[in-house]
């Protein structure tokens, strides 16, 4: 294993589309932020303490401390370009804050790519857990058990009254985000989704695009996560959001019903509308392929569509972002060559997939 | 904070808008933005709610600690990091775990405006966080203690009692 394939290979374990709920639920995400006591956070840290604190906590992974959680692998930024970068960040495997922050940051990546543990990112340590489908009460018991095996050999700076301490005071006390990818569709057309999230932000929860904060929700994906980390118990915090996203998931798919008993004609004209672009246009930007996958994608999902795997669709949902796109053609592109191109391997990928009767 | 708009809910929703490096900040209540179509997703020319959190760290609470104690305020300084309180409220990040101790009083109101709550209730580290783990489960047991004797059950209490001078002698040993 080496960081090639984690550039090269699209497929992680959360995009094979087989996880609980995964009709809805894309992805469960748990994110644990600590940080080293005495030490600088990362945005101060001269490059001699950012990089003392990399030995340290590089140093967890190499003992073979993480072994029984799967094979690990250090990643330092400064060895990767700009573009296998992005591709990590495409994945979800790192943050775009520490895509940009290359002087001393690393990751220590599983090798199936469930779990990414950060460093010097906001804060020294961000161990990052992500499952497929709807687990969120799994990622966490295994982000648990990894902060744990990191407590035992360094100590955290923690508070009796604050909890964790964290570089931004909106992650302190438990130091935990726990989200859920969720694909809504249904709640979309069927007009319910502004009332839903706006119910969702006012139970202390925070509604997001696919790429996080400065980017918009793309594909009818939405990320809902806790936005309170202080006063709350991790339990209640995970409770909380499997409570409310359980509610969503059986929203959705009471909105699909409707739009099959209501309007099926009207649906399946979109969904093959869709899949007729997908499979036959020269042009795509992200915006268009993110909204015609999404409506492929509830095709498939409402056993309209029987002949691609949701898997294909999660995968190209990944592959059509830019950083992925330059990766797989090996070549940097315009914006426009992007669209070209992007429109090939969409073309290429859904023509294979019925040919083989799917995967 | 008053609703900016309607001026009698509270505001529940705080957006911070960048227009051409310009920022403009709205605190304003459920109804109203619902109204204006902003605020919520899926809806053309809204905020989106990824600003909330931004919006959500506008520190000042309101009437401005700063504009009280005039100039003292400046001189607050992390003598670990070297942060000053005034950068940490133009950047929203402390430079290391020290600022929590130093800018410690005024910290209460943001945490409070940011999280509803201002003391961790959650996990403890396991290996040097032995004894406020202690320090939690004698607060826990007094609470019974008193249950106990309400309810006149005095000989649990007896030993509820005991439990809790045990567990303060380990803490007075470590
Ligand atoms: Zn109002
Ligand atoms: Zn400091």
């Amino acid at each position: 294993m080496s960081k090639r394939s984690y550039v090269e290979e699209a497929l992680s374990d959360w995009m094979r589309g087989n996880g609980p709920d995964s009709d809805v639920v894309i992805s469960s995400r748990i994110r644990i932020a600590r940080n080293l006591s005495g030490h600088p956070f990362p945005l101060l840290a001269t490059t001699q303490q950012a990089n003392d604190v990399m030995e340290q906590l590089t140093s967890v992974a190499e003992s073979g401390k993480l072994n029984e959680h799967g094979q690990f692998e250090t990643i330092k930024l400064s060895q990767l370009s700009e573009l296998e970068r992005r591709v990590l960040v495409e994945k979800h495997l790192i943050s775009p804050n520490l895509a940009n922050e290359s002087r001393s940051g690393a990751v220590m990546l599983s090798e199936n790519e469930a779990v990414s543990i950060m460093v010097n990112e906001e804060d020294h340590l961000r161990i990052q857990c992500l499952y497929p489908g709807f687990q969120v009460k799994e990622a966490w018991g295994l982000a648990n058990r990894i902060d744990d095996i990191f407590e035992e050999v360094t100590d955290y700076a923690f508070d009796e009254r604050r909890g964790y301490l964290t570089s931004c005071p909106t992650n302190v006390g438990t130091g935990i985000r726990s989200s859920v990818m969720m694909h809504l569709p249904g709640l979309v057309l069927t007009q319910q989704i502004n009332r839903i999230l706006s119910a969702v932000t006012q139970v202390g929860l925070a509604v997001r695009g696919i790429y996080g904060e400065g980017s918009e929700a793309l594909g009818n994906l939405f990320q809902i996560s806790n936005q309170i980390t202080l006063g709350q118990s991790e339990g209640e915090i995970i409770e909380n959001l499997h409570g409310v996203a359980r509610q969503i998931i059986e929203h959705e798919r009471a909105a699909r019903q409707r739009l099959l008993d209501e309007s099926r004609v009207r649906l399946e004209d979109r969904v093959f509308r869709s899949y007729g672009i997908l499979s036959n246009a020269m042009i795509m930007d992200t915006k268009e392929a993110s909204q015609r996958l999404s409506d492929v994608r509830l095709g498939i999902d409402l056993g309209l569509i029987r002949d691609v795997s949701p898997q294909v669709m999660n995968e190209m949902m990944v592959l059509t972002q830019p950083g992925f796109l330059q990766q797989v053609f090996r070549e940097k592109m315009t914006p426009e060559q992007r669209d070209i191109r992007r429109a090939e391997l969409i073309r290429n990928q859904l023509q294979r997939k019925t040919d083989h009767g799917g995967v | 904070m008053l609703c900016q708009e309607c001026e009698k809910k509270p505001a529940t929703l705080h957006f911070t808008k960048i227009v051409n490096g310009e920022k403009t900040e709205f605190h304003i209540c459920e109804s109203c933005a619902r109204e204006r179509g902003e605020g919520i997703p899926g809806t053309s020319n809204g905020f989106s709610i990824h600003s909330l959190l931004s919006g959500l760290m506008d520190f000042e609470p309101a009437g401005g600690v700063n504009t009280i104690g005039a100039k003292p305020q400046q001189q607050l300084r992390c003598d670990n990091c070297g942060l000053t309180y005034t950068q940490f409220s133009k950047m929203g990040r402390f430079g290391c775990s020290n600022c929590y101790t130093q800018f410690g009083s005024k910290l209460d109101p943001i945490l409070k405006r940011v999280h509803g709550n201002t003391t961790h209730v959650g996990k403890i580290p396991k290996r040097t966080g032995v004894q406020i783990q202690i320090k939690r489960e004698i607060e826990e047991l007094r609470r019974e203690l008193h249950q106990r004797i309400e309810q006149e059950e005095f000989e649990n209490a007896a030993q509820i009692r005991d439990r809790i001078r045990e567990l303060e002698r380990n803490i007075a040993d470590v």
